[in-house]
């Protein structure tokens, strides 16, 4: 047995060559799922980017109101350009301060004022809700909670 | 990759260096864009002040039978008719002598007293708990007195009527929207989970005009008007006649003055 030490050494260099050949198929073979991996999280992430697009058009808005048809000059609180990217945080603004100061005087920067008032002075010119608020906040689903408790006029006459 | 002390010191201290940079070098994309333009501080020109607003109702000119100041109130503020006792909302309700002060009867009270049914009120107090216990602020003490209700900030934890000794405040448990019998378009409603009370009118006040139930009352019987002005006809009555406060040694400083 003492003399023969050497015939389980080579057969054990043997196993041992075949183990690493082995471990580098697998590696070869685990690229492979790391790329399925990551192209499959790219896909997930643009989705949104790509999925419907062309099958959805960005909403019309109506501005056909009798209201705003009879103003000389049709112009909103301020330029549409603002009141598109900022209505929500300007009626969060009056709302505070209409509320919580009792500042219910509007000042625009052309010096025009408003009464500070969702049904009192947006509707009143903006009196078709389901074309001009809804169409917008049914395309980028958002679902803000101000017709919960304030009065779109038009829906009351009906 | 390895970094010496050194490189991780000279990454350290040009991140801290970039701190510095003046926001003139801030790109266009990383710049807060919402300004909402200033020039805003104002209320309505015909808006109605007062140092402390306060009402008075003569009980000798109040009828038992007469529901026209709760009718204008609840008809002008929304108010939901849940058909259900349990579930009232009232701003405006009337009870007993008895209830509405006790203590101030005895048994030889006469039938005038006992027939008595006067209107009761949020009081407006000077000292109210119910802005104590809101944990959101959406009851808070103007300037003039009136508490006011923020019915955007309102969690409908009903601290509030817990707190309140009059019991003037009410919870809307379902949506009152369908149980309104007729919207008024010029006031909001309220939605399920909110607190509601009286307000003193203060969205008319805004506009220039009294409270409705002021208007309202044929009998002439409620006045209106600044408790801290010496010659308002608020204090003139409250000077010349013997007035009540409901539950006045609780400390809560209540607005509404009862005349008899």
């Amino acid at each position: 047995m003492d003399g023969e030490w050497w015939i389980g050494f080579s057969s054990q260099l043997v196993a041992e060559r075949k183990h690493i050949t082995e471990c580098m198929k697998m590696k070869q073979h685990k690229w492979g799922l790391i790329l399925l991996g990551l192209a499959i999280f790219a896909i997930a992430v643009t989705f949104p980017f790509w999925y419907g697009k062309g099958k959805t058009a960005p909403p019309v808005l109506s501005l056909e109101t009798p209201e705003i048809a009879g103003l000389a000059d049709k112009k909103c609180v301020e330029d549409a350009v603002f009141m598109r990217a900022n209505h929500m945080k300007m009626l969060q603004a009056w709302r505070d301060e209409a509320v919580r100061e009792g500042k219910r005087v509007y000042t625009a920067n052309d010096g025009r004022t408003f009464e500070k008032s969702l049904t009192g002075s947006c509707l009143q010119c903006h009196s078709n809700k389901e074309h001009f608020c809804d169409r917008c906040h049914h395309y980028v689903g958002a679902a803000p909670s101000c017709f919960d408790c304030h009065i779109v006029p038009a829906e009351v006459k009906k | 990759m390895t970094s010496s002390r050194r490189d991780f010191l000279k990454i350290a201290g040009a991140s801290a260096l970039t701190m510095m940079t003046p926001a003139i070098f801030v790109p266009a994309w990383a710049k807060d864009v919402i300004v909402i333009p200033p020039g805003q501080g104002l209320a309505l020109k015909k808006a109605l002040a007062a140092g402390r607003w306060a009402m008075t109702v003569d009980l000798t000119k109040c009828t038992a039978d007469c529901t026209d100041c709760i009718a204008a109130c609840h008809a002008i503020h929304n108010v939901p008719d849940f058909g259900n006792p349990k579930d009232e909302i009232k701003w405006i309700w009337k009870e007993s002598f008895a209830s509405v002060f006790p203590g101030e009867q005895n048994a030889y009270s006469g039938e005038k007293l006992q027939k008595l049914r006067p209107p009761v009120f949020c009081n407006n107090c000077e000292n109210p708990p119910c802005v104590r216990v809101c944990p959101t602020g959406a009851t808070f003490q103007r300037p003039d007195g009136i508490v006011m209700m923020d019915y955007h900030r309102c969690i409908g934890c009903r601290l509030c009527m817990a707190a309140c000794p009059y019991g003037a405040r009410s919870m809307n448990y379902r949506d009152p929207r369908p149980c309104i019998a007729k919207i008024n378009p010029d006031f909001p409603t309220r939605s399920k989970g909110v607190v509601e009370k009286c307000n003193f009118c203060e969205e008319r006040l805004a506009k220039g005009t009294l409270p409705a139930c002021v208007e309202a009352c044929r009998q002439k019987a409620l006045t209106f008007g600044d408790a801290e002005n010496p010659r308002s006809e608020i204090r003139r009555l409250l000077k010349t006649r013997f007035s009540l406060q409901r539950r006045v040694h609780l400390g809560t400083g209540p607005q509404i003055y009862y005349l008899l």
